[in-house]
């Protein structure tokens, strides 16, 4: 009998509400922001009167099919994020969910642009002749930025006896070899997460051989089996002959490096600059500084991945534009910024907010000078490709495969897949 | 003879300590998780994964206030208990009733419609979410608890059909024969009978199906919108970001959500047994 | 209608009664989605598009043709095997055990589902941490036995990283055929054990012949869901090596999920998985019919 009249009230519950008034829904998939966002919300609602709900949706799996899920229903909120590769944003675009920024962005001289790093414009925006068919312009606001580069753990190094942050590879195998004598583990990353590797990777690729001519293999002009890229490959197999990694970092979820990293078991890291949270978190005491990446090809500048984190754009469907934009701007302004930044140690999007920033988010923000990131490249390597060459590196990490093996393997396929 | 019987004997207390042996060994590899489940619960981000210990120094009893805090368990575990009492019981009723008839009945098309019904559970649907939110929309049930309710209960079916129906083949036919003839319809029968009969199999169905709408959370994620209809694994996930991790206040909240499942579970088993044993005397 | 015929078609109607909210329910929650996946198994589509493109069985043919899906398919196949054999073993034996002395085995058939009950959150934590190379609780203890040489990469070593998946399935999984095997043994009844001691049988020889008769229908059902709860096996291995390393522990869902998710190819992912769901059918179907031809034997 209870149990009926608890059926009964649950149901009344959840049919009842439903009223008419101006509010805006934003979805997103950032957990360690949900407080803050909240907070933010409310500040908004109090200053300029229209209502701002966040909708949480975690993790970012179940968000990118919830996403999909609404955009083939027509039923996406005003305000939402698109993870995914630049492919897909782009078709997103395509189908006409996402409204066109550029109008906004650049009123009163570009005001609105000009307050972000150009950095995290260009992860938002699509470029004349993108091989998308994309009408050229910005299409999101980013609300943060990271890089991803290599770590060290200063305290360890200095113990170790090496006092200068290696710079170039030589330095970097140098550093490893004497670690390893003294019984300290080099390095660990969290490869079983492959685009960690494909990051890696990637960057090697462009301070070796220049940007243009990975994109030139992208277009299929160059081939992987081309002597630059095998020396990309061989990197990965120096590390393997010469010990300098942890060995399960080859199949290892980045929680468990990160772990590993902040209770001082490895002398190097692989990470993301959100980690500046995850190691306060775990080791407050941890000394440690971002350090780029060695780079191979003493000639050409350092790369590493970054540019705008997470960045949300607006339903070009949405009844509620102008306020959604509103809210945007008031969310990227150097104020809410700082409270973000303040809140959850994410680099801020906003340039007056990066200005002030302290320490090790300092020093991260550093690093935004030698950024790129597939949203930035003009051409893109195929989902498939991309797996194949993943793959192969780790294939090289374990020794199976020669780093000439794996370079022929993805000429092949990629030319297998070219002719289609 | 006594050297025998106590040959016998030693064979006897050697196949007990044996046996004991082995579930001794099980147990602790079965145990520990829970123990560190629950003993970093007692811990803080710092030292979770610092100090080995299984039992922390300074327990930080805290956590458990925290955690019920921040995740908002109050709401969540009171939808939780009503979207699982209800799915579990719908199943048990539905695929009992159908097992019976797959079973006992004879009507055209019978193994058609069993395959076609347990199929599902061999079958995995790739994005299947993304076809189920395009329905339920369409059905005018998306954000609704009947929406969420009625999918749980279609998931769980075919796997408690096909072990309902297992295990009523095995039922001895002599009592319901003896039914008919006193003039009993189907209904009567299934009501009278073969579901008393059917008591273990029930128990093993509500430990499987508690489990699973318990645990579910990926469905809710895209069914809901509205925070207050959510069942409790939506509170977990404040704990568990994509780069940032709560360990502590994750542990203590999984050990929350854990408990009340391995209760259910211990009176469920409890029904196992006691039902065995009515219906052995019926029998 | 002569009145037999109208007193069967009552009778059968009145069958139809008991399964009609059952298939009512999956002709809207099962039928739907089956279908949009048939319909998108024929498109190269990328879950996004609102056009997406006919391509007939390229789907298909290009699963058909990729040899890493077939791998997947052999791994899975080979956790499957160990599952059936050492999993159920170890389910049936303690089933037995704790069969025999049912209420001193209250507090065992607790502990045996807590593997079960664990969130995969911790499963994957407490594993990652037992097989770690550097602090991990398995080489720490080689070593304390003097055996260190045996250190491995238990996850990130190819010959050995599929085994390392498959025991953390297995344990996770042996509680549930403990259950169903325990609930089985409690439907024999107790004189025919008595019966077989006055006989003077040994416990084997009671176990060949009064044991195994009777669970027939539990060995079978227990088999057909450990193939397709192990072939469907995909959280632990995205929580341990993420299919690493190479391709060493991929299996046909992690497969379809990366075609999905990673790759954005949703036509792709659903001719996939309408295969993988096919040959599982089949097995299935083989199995059942097996075993309802050992019943009429």
């Amino acid at each position: 009998m209870i149990y009926i009249f608890l059926i009964s009230l649950f149901f009344i519950t959840s049919c009842a509400k439903k009223t008419e008034e101006r509010e805006i829904v934003i979805w997103h998939w950032m957990t360690d922001r949900e407080d803050a966002f909240s907070r933010l919300a409310q500040e908004f609602m109090v200053e300029r009167g229209i209502k701002v709900k966040f909708e949480l949706y975690a993790p970012s799996e179940v968000y990118s099919q919830k996403v999909r899920a609404a955009a083939q229903t027509n039923t996406l909120p005003d305000i939402f994020g698109i993870l995914g590769s630049p492919r897909d944003f782009a078709s997103f675009i395509k189908a006409g969910f996402v409204e066109d920024l550029t109008m906004y962005m650049e009123e009163n001289n570009g005001k609105w642009k000009n307050s972000f790093y150009p950095q995290a414009i260009e992860t938002v925006s699509f470029k004349d002749g993108n091989m998308y068919g994309v009408k050229p312009g910005i299409y999101g606001i980013p609300i943060d930025m990271m890089n991803i580069q290599m770590i060290c753990n200063t305290e360890i190094l200095k113990k170790a006896g090496i006092e200068k942050i290696p710079e170039t590879w030589e330095e970097y195998v140098d550093a490893g070899r004497k670690l390893k004598k003294k019984g300290i583990n080099v390095f660990v990353s969290g490869w079983g997460e492959v685009w960690l590797l494909e990051a890696m990777a990637t960057s090697f690729a462009f301070n070796i051989m220049g940007p243009e001519k990975v994109f030139n293999t992208f277009k299929g002009e160059v081939p992987y089996t081309d002597p630059d890229w095998i020396k990309v490959f061989s990197l990965f197999d120096t590390m393997r002959k010469e010990g300098l990694f942890i060995k399960d970092s080859i199949t290892m979820v980045n929680k468990t490096a990160e772990q590993m990293f902040a209770n001082g078991r490895s002398a190097f890291t692989f990470n993301g600059s959100w980690c500046i949270n995850v190691y306060k978190g775990m080791n407050p005491n941890l000394k440690y500084s971002p350090c780029l990446l060695p780079k191979v090809n003493r000639g050409n500048p350092v790369y590493i991945w970054g540019g705008s984190g997470s960045w949300f754009v607006v339903n070009s469907k949405s009844k509620y534009k102008k306020e959604a934009i509103e809210f945007l701007k008031w969310l990227t302004s150097s104020q809410q910024q700082k409270f973000l930044t303040e809140e959850t140690m994410n680099l801020p999007s906003n340039k007056d907010a990066a200005e002030k920033l302290k320490g090790l988010l300092k020093e991260f923000a550093l690093g935004m000078k030698y950024v790129t990131h597939p949203n930035f490249w003009p051409v893109h390597e195929t989902p498939e490709v991309i797996e194949k060459f993943d793959k192969g590196i780790q294939l090289i990490l374990i020794g199976k495969k020669t780093p000439f093996q794996v370079a022929k393997e993805l000429d092949k396929y990629k030319k297998e897949q070219l002719k289609e | 003879m006594s050297k025998i019987l106590l040959k016998a004997r030693f064979e006897k207390v050697k196949v007990i300590l044996v046996s004991h042996l082995i579930c001794i060994l099980v147990t602790i590899a079965c145990i520990f998780p829970l123990v560190w489940m629950v003993s970093s619960s007692l811990k803080t981000q710092e030292t979770v994964f610092k100090d080995f210990s299984l039992i922390p120094k300074s327990p930080h009893f805290k956590n458990y206030l925290i955690a019920i805090k921040e995740a908002n368990f109050g709401i969540y575990f009171l939808n939780s208990v009503f979207y699982t009492a209800t799915v579990v019981l719908a199943i048990i009723f539905l695929s009992s009733m159908a097992a019976y008839a797959f079973s006992r009945l004879r009507f055209p098309l019978r193994s058609v419609f069993y395959i076609m019904l347990i199929s599902t559970m061999m079958i995995p649907i790739p994005g299947i979410f993304i076809a189920l939110y395009v329905l339920l929309n369409k059905l005018h049930l998306i954000n609704t608890r009947i929406g969420y309710i009625l999918c749980q209960i279609n998931a769980g079916l075919p796997l408690s059909i096909f072990l309902f129906k297992t295990f009523m083949d095995k039922i001895p036919k002599e009592l319901e024969e003896a039914a008919k003839v006193d003039g009993c319809n189907k209904f009567q029968i299934y009501w009278k009978i073969v579901f008393p009969l059917s008591r273990p199999t029930l128990g093993v169905i509500a430990i499987f199906n508690t489990l699973a709408v318990w645990n579910e959370y990926l469905l809710a994620m895209l069914v809901f919108s509205d925070k207050s209809l959510m069942p409790l694994q939506r509170g977990l996930m404040v704990f568990y970001g994509s780069h940032l991790t709560q360990y502590p206040l994750l542990m203590a909240g999984l050990t929350i959500t854990t408990i009340p499942v391995l209760i259910v579970y211990f009176f469920m088993h409890r029904y196992i047994v006691s039902g065995i044993i009515a219906g052995a005397l019926k029998g | 209608m002569s009145e037999e015929k109208v007193s069967k078609l009552k009778d059968y109607l009145t069958s139809y009664l008991f399964i009609i909210p059952a298939v009512l329910l999956f002709s809207v929650f099962s039928i739907y989605p089956i279908f949009k996946i048939l319909q998108l198994s024929l498109l190269k589509w990328d879950g996004i598009s609102l056009y997406p493109k006919f391509v007939g069985l390229k789907n298909f043919i290009e699963v058909i043709k990729d040899k890493i899906w077939w791998k997947s398919f052999l791994n899975a196949g080979i956790i499957t095997l160990l599952a059936l054999t050492v999993q159920n073993a170890l389910a049936l034996v303690l089933a037995i055990i704790v069969d025999k002395d049912i209420r001193a085995g209250e507090i065992y058939r607790v502990i045996f589902y807590i593997p079960p009950v664990l969130s995969g959150i911790v499963v994957g934590l407490i594993w990652n941490w037992i097989y770690n190379y550097d602090y991990g609780f398995l080489n720490h203890f080689l070593e304390v036995i003097g055996l260190g040489g045996l250190k491995r990469a238990w996850l990130s070593d190819p010959k050995l990283a599929l085994f390392s998946v498959a025991v953390v399935h297995m344990w996770k999984g042996f509680g549930w055929g403990f259950i169903i095997f325990l609930a089985g043994l409690q439907t024999i009844p107790r004189n025919l054990y008595e019966a077989a001691q006055i006989d003077g049988a040994t416990p084997w020889k009671t176990f060949l012949h009064v044991v195994v008769p009777m669970m027939r229908p539990v060995f079978f059902l227990v088999s057909i869901l450990t193939i397709l709860g192990t072939m469907q096996i995909y959280d632990i291995i995205v929580a341990t090596t993420g299919g690493g390393p190479g391709y060493a522990t991929e299996v046909p869902i992690t497969r379809i999920l990366s075609s999905m998710l990673g790759s954005s190819r949703f036509g792709y992912a659903c001719a996939e998985g309408l295969i993988f769901g096919v040959v599982l059918l089949a097995v299935s179907l083989i199995q059942l019919r097996i075993s309802a031809m050992m019943r009429n034997e």
